[in-house]
């Protein structure tokens, strides 16, 4: 009984205790994580990048203008529950910022944003129609939609094709992950197959058999389809490579968005995956200053989790460049307010002003990494611009020029969905928040 | 010492008949119903109560459901999240077709589709037993989470395929749900129907129902023989059990999640479930609370603690640490007590009743 008395008190004091109280002149942000689950294989990297750029950051400048960044990780396993736990965590602690890293999870977190006001910064995931910044003030998805990215591919396709007329009558075969993530271009796909005379052929994969997925590819062999498009990640990825290797498909028909295209995912196929290739919006590799002083400052002295070979990776560099938007956003957000510690509320307008130009890139030791990018108060996600690399059998080349997606086609549809979101998810508040240049 | 029943007589049936005979058992629940009402809301912030209360509480009434079927009617189900999945989207369809309706309302009106599938998917019991009965309700497992994904209608056509819960009010002008809505409201709506439900099955189960219920799960043909209705008792087991998993499930997705795929009532949940039942103590309704604490508060306090108390490891370290350590608990539990943390407190009891004399 006072064994049992005491573990009771012990319980509740442990869960009555007040969290720790935030340190002067440093700011929190969470990274909500997954080194755990299917999906680890991706996530790794992801996390590894996002905690290692904030971490030097705090080792070479001691921060922001002199802000220490508290960075913590929170396990969500890509699981929408824990999420929201972490959510909920990062809330409590008071996070400038909250990065799900799962569409889903995103998707769960956007009506809490306004309500938490703490933005929610989905790089190029989430939900396409939050780039409304006058429908979702505290959603950003730069630097471009799932939607930009459909349009990526096809114009990849019509440019191999010699014109987009040359997709009339096409087949074009989409595999993807079938939940939120995946299921996110479908409108914009089908639309685009409407007006330009291709025919889409789905092949979804449910997240439980995401390691095999041979009745697909078996349907995938009988429909023969011009091209593939692939919208898959974790271990869906490499399945998907090696399957379509195994039916022999031609790999330079075989297209992936950003997030198909870790070295693990390709590396599984080896030299027969020579050809794959995905969309990109950063270079791959460790050639720059500010990936050098990483590597100098926190992987060289054991002071982060990176391994020496995987600095520089795809999935690392976008890890990185995560963390390179939040870093540079908390920089404007304090030039703005004029304050050094600044708030979740400031922080949004500091993601709602980002201007990353050439010469920004360069003072950061980031010359060539990215394409320039902008944000503003209407335009929460950009249409920044992309290029298609290609799997030489051992690393990813770049294969194109940079080029925009098709802004003309993207937007319409953004707005209407945006206006659908709107209605579906009734009463949704109007923007309050000015906006502050 | 404790827990005597001498000196305390009973003068009427009414006294003999109450649910707590004992003193003792009465001012403990009033205890738990003080801390559940007054000192939870007035020590805990807003994590702890989105976090880990609500969900607890949730859960603890589907863990009451799955224990009417598992628990008192002996029938073993697998397809609790699918059932509370029903709940779920039945809640969002009616909520969005009539939406000035009060939202507990239609909670409770969910549930009742949830019920009418259970029965469906409860028939093959009549025929069925034991592990095969398992298999096919696994069945209605699969079979309703394909419908979550495949059937647009059910989420309204949503782009993302997932339902979004939008903001009701009720009780004059309170935010019920929704973004908005406080944590604390939201506590004591769930609060609330947790416990007029707990009432509701106590007195279920002590009644005619529960006591064939009991009778078809310690031994059915006997059961028959003495004129208990296999066909009645199952199926009512069946919808009186979907029904509380229905109510839980719009529950989960309307007080906790906010926002819900069709992946947040996989089998996983449905495993879950039925861990609390089998930890709590099967055919125990406070055991269900014990279960639900365990499994579900547990890990997250190891992983909000652990780091808190200066253990600073990574956060999938964490994460894998409170892993093991529940592992390790469940199997030391039911080691001990493989009747579930309800016989132990049943233990516990006996023994404070001769403490500190063990043979007197």
């Amino acid at each position: 009984m006072r064994n049992l008395l005491i573990g009771g008190l012990a319980l509740a004091a442990m869960t009555a205790a007040p969290l720790p109280a935030q340190a002067e002149d440093s700011v929190y942000i969470q990274l909500a994580t997954y080194r755990t689950g299917p999906f680890a294989g991706s996530g790794i990297h992801i996390a590894n990048g996002m905690a290692d750029y904030l971490n030097m950051l705090n080792e070479r400048d001691g921060g922001i203008n002199g802000v220490k960044i508290v960075v913590e990780e929170c396990e969500t396993g890509y699981n929408t529950q824990k999420g929201v736990e972490c959510y909920e965590q990062a809330k409590a602690k008071n996070t400038l910022v909250f990065n799900p890293y799962s569409t889903g999870i995103t998707l769960q977190v956007i009506p809490k944003a306004a309500v938490d006001k703490i933005p929610i910064l989905s790089m190029a995931y989430g939900l396409s129609a939050a780039a409304d910044g006058n429908t979702f003030p505290w959603i950003f998805n730069p630097p471009m939609t799932y939607w930009d990215g459909a349009t990526g591919v096809l114009s990849h396709i019509a440019n191999e094709l010699g014109g987009l007329d040359q997709l009339k009558g096409k087949k074009i075969g989409y595999i993807f992950l079938d939940a939120g993530y995946g299921r996110e271009p479908i409108p914009l796909l089908e639309k685009m197959a409407e007006e330009y005379g291709f025919e889409i052929v789905q092949y979804p994969v449910p997240v439980k058999e995401m390691q095999n997925q041979s009745a697909q590819w078996l349907n995938v062999r009988r429909d023969k389809p011009d091209f593939m498009v692939i919208w898959g990640w974790g271990a869906m990825n490499p399945t998907a490579v090696k399957e379509a290797i195994k039916i022999r498909y031609p790999m330079d028909r075989f297209i992936g968005v950003w997030w198909s295209g870790g070295e693990d995912d390709a590396r599984a196929g080896g030299q027969d995956a020579k050809g794959y290739k995905t969309l990109n919006f950063h270079a791959v590799g460790a050639d720059f200053p500010a990936i050098q002083d990483v590597k100098r400052l926190l992987v060289d002295t054991g002071k982060s989790q990176t391994e020496a070979d995987r600095l520089g990776e795809n999935l690392y560099n976008r890890g990185l460049m995560n963390s390179v938007l939040m870093a540079e956003a908390i920089r404007t957000a304090q030039e703005i307010t004029g304050k050094k510690v600044i708030t979740s509320e400031d922080m949004r307008v500091g993601l709602e002003n980002l201007n990353i130009t050439e010469a920004r890139l360069k003072e950061i030791g980031l010359e060539g990494f990215m394409a320039p990018i902008r944000t503003s108060c209407e335009q929460h996600s950009g249409h920044h611009s992309m290029y298609v690399q290609q799997w030489d059998g051992e690393k990813w080349v770049k294969l194109t020029d940079w080029f925009p997606p098709m802004t003309d086609k993207v937007k319409p549809l953004l707005a209407q969905a945006a206006q659908d979101y709107k209605t579906s998810n009734a009463p949704w508040p109007d923007r309050a928040e000015p906006c502050v240049n | 010492m404790y827990y005597r029943e001498a000196g305390q007589f009973k003068t009427s049936y009414k006294t003999d008949q109450a649910i707590l005979p004992l003193r003792e058992d009465r001012i403990g629940l009033m205890l738990s119903l003080v801390m559940a009402v007054v000192v939870v809301p007035l020590v805990s912030n807003d994590f702890v109560l989105a976090s880990i209360m609500i969900p607890f509480l949730i859960l603890a009434l589907a863990t009451i459901g799955l224990n009417v079927l598992t628990g008192y009617a002996g029938q073993l189900s697998l397809g609790t999240g699918a059932f509370m999945g029903v709940g779920a989207y039945a809640c969002y369809k009616l909520t969005t077709i009539f939406p000035d309706v009060n939202i507990i309302v239609h909670i409770l009106v969910s549930g009742l589709f949830a019920a009418a599938v259970g029965m469906i998917f409860g028939l093959p019991s009549l025929r069925i037993k034991g592990l095969y009965l398992a298999v096919t309700t696994l069945a209605a497992q699969f079979f309703l989470e394909w419908c979550f994904i495949r059937i647009p209608w059910l989420y309204n056509y949503n782009a993302s395929g997932a339902i979004e819960v939008p903001e009701r009010r009720g009780f004059g002008d309170l935010i019920l749900t929704g973004p908005a809505a406080d944590p604390l409201t939201r506590y004591f709506v769930v609060l609330a129907i947790v416990i007029v439900f707990t009432l509701a099955v106590k007195n279920l189960v002590r009644g005619r129902i529960g006591r064939q219920w009991m009778m078809i799960r310690d031994m059915d043909i006997a059961a028959e023989l003495m004129g208990v209705r296999p066909l009645v008792a199952k199926l009512s087991a069946f919808a009186v059990s979907s029904y509380i998993c229905g109510v839980a499930g719009a529950m989960f997705v309307f007080f906790y999640l906010g926002a819900a795929e069709p992946d947040a009532f996989s089998i996983t949940l449905s495993f879950q479930i039925l861990f609390m039942v089998i930890l709590g103590g099967l055919g125990s309704l406070h055991g269900s609370f014990f279960g639900a604490a365990f499994i579900w508060c547990l890990p997250i306090v190891l992983r909000t603690w652990l780091p808190a108390i200066g253990i600073d490891l990574g956060a999938e370290t964490v994460f894998h640490i409170a892993q093991l350590v529940i592992g390790a608990l469940i199997i030391f539990f039911l080691i001990v007590e493989p009747h579930g943390l309800a016989r132990l407190w049943q233990l516990a009891k006996e023994k404070l009743r001769v403490w500190p004399f063990p043979y007197g």
